[in-house]
């Protein structure tokens, strides 16, 4: 009867282990996406990017405060369209909701033109390594990450937004 | 569930078909055979006696080799339906998967995406099966090296009678046996390499036992092999990106966290040419115009020390120079790059030239870096180019008039100039594309004259870093070890015995009978000792 037992446990205890390597493997596998890119909830990865002045902002500084980080292109139409909304808002909400607007790499030239064209007055930096939309996972342009004052992402938006969505947004985040 | 002792007074696990010991048939099945069934010594697969608990349930499932054959024949057909389209990995990155198939391959495409064959290799099924596969190796040979070692570690020398007899190769014969010959049989026996032991007048000679553990051997290589494969998806131990690098540009190194930057320092594509390269690539000249000679993308690799934030400023040191040339990676601390694939000639900068255009006069020339414009160009004596807008993939206006660009890639780039001379200070306005000149606010006295095309190209490396390669290897190498353990030698038994006036022989190999009855004939050569026969017809 004892070596019954034995044979059990030394059964459980392989099965166990083998349980364990499959499970780990099917689970490495499948979130593997969800792991690599960003959540409503998880803490929005801190970056440091000089604007246009030469100003540096650094993401944690905004600790505090809301803040609507864009990542835009010049070529990219939705991102035109919102970007007088957001300076609308940006002055709105001054001191209670950030506005920063991340240009994915292109060349200052073309980064000032456009802010001179849209007279942009909120922080807008060029993120010529791509080292940040690395970070964020960014692919389609342009997209928005709504981050709370305590740091952590409270929404992510895809798409060109109204007004309306913007202010709904900003509302979000604002520190009560 | 009790123990089975043996009329010969040993006592065997349950489930077992043929004493450990000495032989004798233990069910009544095997009683009542003629010839005995050998397989793993007739010991009991313990699998498949034990059935109470969930656990022995699911480790006999996997015990079962039906279910493995199973699981291997799954796999195989499985693994086939994803080569009938193309995996999403190699479809264009820029039309998404669920449009792609259904407009390339029609409602098949569309299904086969729906059942997610899309994806196959990396679908939970896929891996949950070549999991079972791993188990089912795992508990399968568990289960059968066992009992196999052990009972042929126990096994007796003078093996009963009716074990001898139910031997494929097998004689007996009624004689008596004579020292002389068993002394010629042991010489002729050791010659071939035979372990001999001999208890109460039996001799019982055995050679390559370790061929048996072949088998097990090649699937614990297997088993290794699958870890390694497994560990691929363990973070940090498997990188394998793919970065597109422009002449001049240095860029971050994908995969290795930020801490190293690579820089192109020029690619160069080499021909053969007639006449310069030995003859024999002459006529491959001939067939195909051009037969590339080397792809190769002169790199410096530097060492990141600020890299405690994305978008910090970069403060590189140089580690090292290096060519890569396809085949000859640059290596770096487990990282190895190569040089995958290149674009030749993208624009990089136009020349123009601030003519007049009545005169033909050129005032002067305006370079414009396509990846660094600048405000405005100078070009002295009141002549002056202001940059009002650059359009890198122009096409067309919007209903307002405004300039589009589909794209930041300088594919067909555009301007809009306003060129300031002694004769228009304030400037006259000109857009300017590539073969097309317009002039939107009016007629001007000078133009941009295209001069020339600055272009660069670009190259493609893979970063490739795989920790798991010194495992694989390890497993495919065991995994060879025991296909030849198994495959280049027999364990060939021979047992001789003298009882009640009677002498017996029997032989047992795991393969090559023939070979195995060869030996005993010609160990026997010359004895009074009966050769014996195959018993088994084919």
């Amino acid at each position: 009867m004892d070596k019954k037992k034995r044979r059990l446990y030394i059964r459980t205890a392989i099965l166990a282990v083998l349980a364990g390597l499959v499970i780990y493997t099917l689970y490495t596998n499948l979130t593997k996406e969800s792991r690599e890119n960003l959540g409503v909830g998880d803490q929005a990865p801190d970056f440091v990017l000089s604007d246009l002045n030469g100003k540096q902002h650094r993401l944690s500084d905004y600790e505090g405060k809301g803040v609507f980080l864009n990542f835009w292109g010049t070529w990219c139409e939705p991102c035109k369209k919102e970007m007088p909304h957001m300076e609308k808002l940006a002055k709105e909400y001054e001191g209670k909701v950030e506005v920063l607007a991340v240009n994915v790499g292109e060349s200052d030239f073309q980064v000032n033109n456009f802010a001179e064209q849209y007279e942009l007055t909120f922080p807008i930096a060029i993120d010529k390594g791509k080292e940040v939309q690395e970070a964020y996972g960014i692919n389609p342009l342009p997209t928005t990450f709504m981050i709370r004052p305590d740091g952590t992402i409270d929404q992510i938006v895809t798409a060109g937004m109204t007004e309306e969505q913007i202010r709904a947004l900003f509302e979000s985040v604002k520190p009560s | 569930m009790g123990k089975v002792k043996c009329e010969c007074g040993h006592v065997n696990p349950h489930g077992t078909i043929l004493c450990e010991s000495c032989g004798r048939a233990l069910t009544e099945e095997a009683k009542k055979e003629n010839l005995v069934d050998m397989r793993y010594e007739g010991s009991a697969r313990r699998s498949q006696t034990y059935n109470k608990t969930i656990i022995d349930k699911v480790w006999n499932f996997f015990s079962s080799v039906k279910v493995g054959i199973w699981v291997i024949v799954l796999i195989l057909v499985a693994a086939s339906f994803g080569t009938i389209l193309p995996q999403e990995f190699y479809i264009p990155g820029n039309i998404p998967p669920e449009t792609y198939y259904e407009d390339v391959y029609g409602t098949f495409g569309k299904i086969y995406y729906m059942i997610g064959f899309h994806d196959l290799y990396n679908s939970v099924w896929f891996i949950a099966l070549i999991a079972a596969l791993g188990v089912s190796l795992v508990i399968a040979s568990l289960d059968r090296v066992v009992p196999l070692y052990r009972a042929l570690k126990t096994q007796r020398v003078d093996r009963h009678e009716s074990f001898m007899k139910k031997q494929r190769l097998f004689a007996e014969q009624q004689a008596v046996l004579q020292e002389s010959d068993l002394q010629k049989v042991r010489e002729e026996l050791k010659k071939k390499r035979y372990k001999i032991r001999e208890v109460n007048g039996a001799l019982f000679a055995e050679k390559n036992r370790f061929t048996r553990w072949g088998p097990y051997v090649n699937h614990a290589g297997l088993i290794i092999f699958l870890f390694g494969a497994m560990l691929r998806s363990v973070q940090g131990m498997y990188v394998d990106e793919l970065l597109w690098i422009r002449e001049g540009e240095t860029l971050q190194i994908p995969g290795a966290g930020g801490d190293y930057y690579i820089k192109n320092d020029g690619f160069t594509l080499e021909n053969y040419e007639e006449g310069e390269d030995p003859e024999v690539f002459n006529e491959a000249i001939d067939r195909v115009g051009t037969v590339a000679k080397n792809y190769q993308t002169d790199a410096v690799l530097y060492r990141n020390s600020n890299n405690d934030l994305p978008g910090a400023e970069p403060e590189l040191k140089k580690v090292l120079e290096d060519d890569i040339q396809v085949n000859q990676p640059m290596k770096f601390n487990s990282f190895a790059v190569y040089q995958t694939s290149f674009r030749e000639d993208e624009m990089k900068a136009m020349h123009f030239a601030l003519t007049n255009k009545t005169t033909g006069e050129e005032v002067g020339d305006v370079v414009i870096d396509l990846f660094d414009q600048q405000k405005s160009y100078d070009l002295g004596n009141g002549y002056k180019v202001e940059l009002k807008g650059y359009y890198p993939d122009f096409d067309g206006f919007t209903k307002e008039g405004e300039p589009i660009s589909k794209s930041p890639l300088p594919n067909k780039p555009a301007f809009l100039f306003n060129m300031i001379s002694p004769e228009k200070p304030e400037g006259e306005v000109s857009f300017v594309e590539i073969q097309n000149t317009m002039e939107p606010l009016g007629e001007t006295i000078y133009k941009m004259k295209f001069k020339n095309l600055e272009t660069r190209d670009v190259s493609a490396l893979t970063i490739r870093k795989d920790l798991t390669l010194p495992i694989l290897v390890i497993g495919g190498i065991i995994f060879m070890i025991g296909v030849i353990q198994g495959s280049y030698w027999n364990h060939r038994r021979i047992w001789i015995r003298e009882k009640g006036g009677y002498i017996y022989t029997a032989g047992h190999t795991n393969k090559n009978w023939h070979g195995l009855k060869r030996e005993i004939d010609s160990v026997l050569d010359g004895t009074a000792i009966p050769e014996p026969k195959d018993r088994q017809k084919d």
